[in-house]
């Protein structure tokens, strides 16, 4: 099981002349479930599509956005994920006429999903989490080994969220999420990667975390300018548990 | 890269350059006005126009039939074909092809067909389905451009390309490619119509017969009709409609007229197109016929062709300039911009063949009435164009207290506002400006088409072939010229 799947060295990545991701040292190993941690802005992003390009083979990507086409229906837009799985004349007379196999298999992941009643439903008629379930559903029906998801649960309400967490978690054998919520990844992970200003500035095992040390590890790693902004520790993107 | 202080010295740069460019131009161009008496037959023509006859209703409704069966076959081809294009628009020999047949303008497509085929049916569907599919591809290849990427990403690499795009990037533009197949629906019915100058049983053809005739009651009651089609497109063109039109306009197309057997395409490629001294392997000779080419009919062509679209441009921006404010919201009011409108959508909605047809009449054949009609039909695209941009920012701007009023609000406010995008669509038009002038040539004014007319009535195919990819040589060249001004604007 130690097989590594992806391995960056010294990696960085610029837009134009900043870089995004900075000097990134990694390896993430078959079977390992890693939340990736770190505010807006940070580079979580850019990192999830980096690892995607070295592994697109055998990975389903939930993007930020979850890349969703607004004029195709629920079942039609999770049934996407497995277009790779049928021939292109199926695919095809699938947008006519939706297969009967497809149809059996995507109403068992929207009712996983709690997303029975909108099945027929164009997605650009959701709402927000809603449209977030259904980028779900497309990552699950591509069947892969490797889930890599961009704040895959952040517009759903905290119960659901939780759950499906737990079973995208349950469904992939590898998974690296990006996440807000800590506690969340405290609680579902066995390691976990901080990202700041495209630096990794904390990669450990769940174990050796706590809530109270990861909130000291933010506040010791922003930079001196940070601290005159208003509120420094509220800055939006961590669930307060102690 | 310099900083630049000022986003607008380098479009005043762009636009002095262009404007010298004219005015150089007016020194060589042949704008020779002839001593016709153009009053008296303008007021005979402006009487018809205000007195539309409807002598014959079935042979007017007949032509208005077939220049919609025509546009609407074409379109029903060219548009799933051009689709088909835009999937692998990024392999070069796909944008090349493209290329090269859009580059060559409607007319000349029907008449190099006719030779195949002779006044028929297949003529006019290929003279405008083949050009419109190269546009359909490049167009549909940009609106795929502008999407977001996210929606591949999410499926597997794997997936082939008929449906990855059937299921991410159409579906995602899907309203996007509707509405510009509208718009082409509306160049093909303009197309469809101007190919009756040919011979093909359509509007221009009856326009034609109409103005030389004398008939100018009849000419204004088909040029209603058309204005009247076209602004009406969107009332009668409604998808569960779509499959019946298609059906009648296959029942609608006219018979061949008078052409037995034709030319058989392998001969034609093969043989006629070449000059016969290359096909004899004189290379002397050959050489001795380009020169001659070159000497008595490409370069004088081409130099008139590039003069008239340069002075069009330029005219054609002046009168977006005069024009755009007449139909605005801002400056005209909300009452009085639909007359200014009115006017606009009769310029768009003319086809420039059309207008240089009338102005010829009046001016004769020297390249004044050519401009004028390039600058009137362009002019009043953009302009309607520039019109409805303002009056949508119109809707959603806070205005302020102290803005200035009339003339100062118009040469501070708004046509600062407008000007970029204007700039941007005289620059998209330019390549269409050249294509036309070149084609005004066979209304007999000297430009490439001139030539490239009288070479297929001397059944001079070489002459004509060679002419044809000069134009299209010529038109590449302009059209990656505007490519490049419109990235620096």
């Amino acid at each position: 099981m130690n097989e590594s799947l992806f391995e960056l060295n010294g990696f960085t990545f610029r837009y134009g002349s900043t870089p995004v991701l900075d000097d990134i040292t990694l390896t993430i190993s078959r079977g390992e479930k890693v939340a990736l941690l770190g505010p807006s802005g940070a580079g979580k992003s850019t990192l999830l599509t980096v690892l995607y390009e070295q592994q697109s083979a055998l990975s389903a990507l939930q993007p930020q956005g979850g890349g969703l086409v607004d004029l195709l229906s629920v079942y039609h837009n999770i049934f996407m994920g497995g277009l790779d799985r049928v021939s292109t004349i199926a695919a095809l007379w699938n947008l006519v006429r939706p297969l009967r196999t497809g149809v059996a298999e995507i109403s068992q992941i929207v009712q996983t999903l709690g997303l029975d009643d909108k099945l027929w439903h164009s997605v650009d008629r959701l709402s927000g989490g809603q449209r977030q379930r259904v980028a779900l559903g497309r990552a699950l029906y591509r069947h892969q080994p490797v889930f890599l998801g961009d704040e895959p649960v952040s517009s759903i309400d905290p119960v659901q969220a939780q759950s499906l967490l737990a079973y995208v978690l349950q469904q992939h054998e590898t998974a690296v999420i990006s996440l807000h919520n800590r506690q969340l990844a405290l609680e579902h992970f066995d390691r976990v990667l901080v990202l700041r200003d495209g630096r990794l500035c904390c990669d450990s095992p769940v174990k050796a975390l706590s809530c109270d040390q990861l909130d000291e590890l933010y506040t010791q790693t922003e930079s001196p300018l940070d601290h005159n902004a208003p509120v420094t520790k509220n800055d939006g993107w961590v669930i307060r548990t102690s | 890269m310099k900083f630049q202080p000022s986003s607008a010295r380098r479009l005043n740069t762009v636009c002095l350059a262009m404007m010298a460019a004219a005015l150089l131009a007016l020194f060589f161009v042949d704008f020779q006005v002839y001593p016709v008496d153009p009053w008296q037959e303008l007021a005979r023509i402006g009487w018809g126009l205000l007195t539309p006859g409807w002598a014959d209703l079935p042979s007017l409704l007949n032509a208005l039939l077939q220049t919609v069966a025509f546009a609407l076959l074409a379109i029903t081809v060219a548009a799933p074909l051009g689709l088909l294009l835009a999937l692998v628009f990024d392999w070069r020999p796909v944008r090349l092809l493209c290329a090269s047949v859009r580059s060559v303008h409607e007319l000349f497509w029907g008449l190099i067909f006719m030779q195949l085929y002779g006044i028929s049916p297949l003529t006019g569907l290929l003279a405008i389905m083949v050009p419109f599919t190269g546009v359909f591809a490049k167009v549909f290849a940009e609106i795929f451009h502008q999407q977001s990427q996210q929606p591949a990403q999410t499926i597997a690499s794997s997936v082939g390309l008929v449906k990855r795009f059937s299921y991410t990037l159409i579906p995602q533009s899907w309203p996007a490619l509707l509405s510009y197949t509208r718009y082409r629906f509306e160049c093909a019915l303009r197309s469809s119509a101007i190919l009756g100058f040919i011979g093909l049983p359509t509007l221009g053809f009856h326009l034609e017969t109409a103005f030389k005739q004398g008939q100018y009651s009849e000419a204004g009651a088909l040029l209603w009709a058309f204005l009247l089609l076209i602004a009406s497109i969107r009332f009668w063109l409604r998808r569960w409609l779509i499959v019946p039109y298609i059906v009648a306009a296959i029942w609608m197309l006219p018979d061949t007229v008078g052409f037995q057997g034709g030319g058989s395409l392998w001969q034609f490629v093969s043989r006629d197109i070449w000059p016969s001294v290359l096909l004899d392997g004189d290379w002397e000779g050959f050489r001795n016929w380009l020169v001659m080419m070159f000497d008595s009919q490409i370069w004088p062509g081409l130099w008139q062709t590039l003069l008239l679209t340069q002075v069009a441009v330029v005219l054609t921006g002046l009168l977006v300039l005069v024009a755009y404010p007449m139909a605005t919201q801002v400056l005209a009011g909300s009452i009085m911009r639909w007359p200014g409108r009115f006017v606009l959508l009769v310029l768009r909605c003319t086809p420039e063949m059309v207008l240089a047809y009338v102005l010829l009449l009046l001016l004769g054949p020297s390249g004044l009435p050519v401009v004028f009609a390039l600058a009137l039909h362009n002019g009043g695209l953009i302009a309607f164009l520039v019109a409805n941009a303002s009056d949508v920012e119109y809707r959603n701007r806070v205005r302020r207290p102290d803005d200035p009023t009339g003339v100062a609000f118009y040469a501070y406010v708004e046509t600062p506002r407008r000007f970029p995008a204007m700039l941007a669509f005289l620059f998209y038009r330019w390549e269409v400006i050249l294509r036309e002038s070149a084609i005004m040539g066979i209304l007999g004014v000297a430009t490439l088409g001139f030539y490239i007319d009288s070479a297929f009535e001397e059944i001079r195919y070489e002459r004509a072939f060679l002419l044809i990819i000069v134009t299209a040589v010529l038109n590449m060249l302009v059209d990656g010229v505007s490519r490049r001004l419109r990235s620096k604007i």
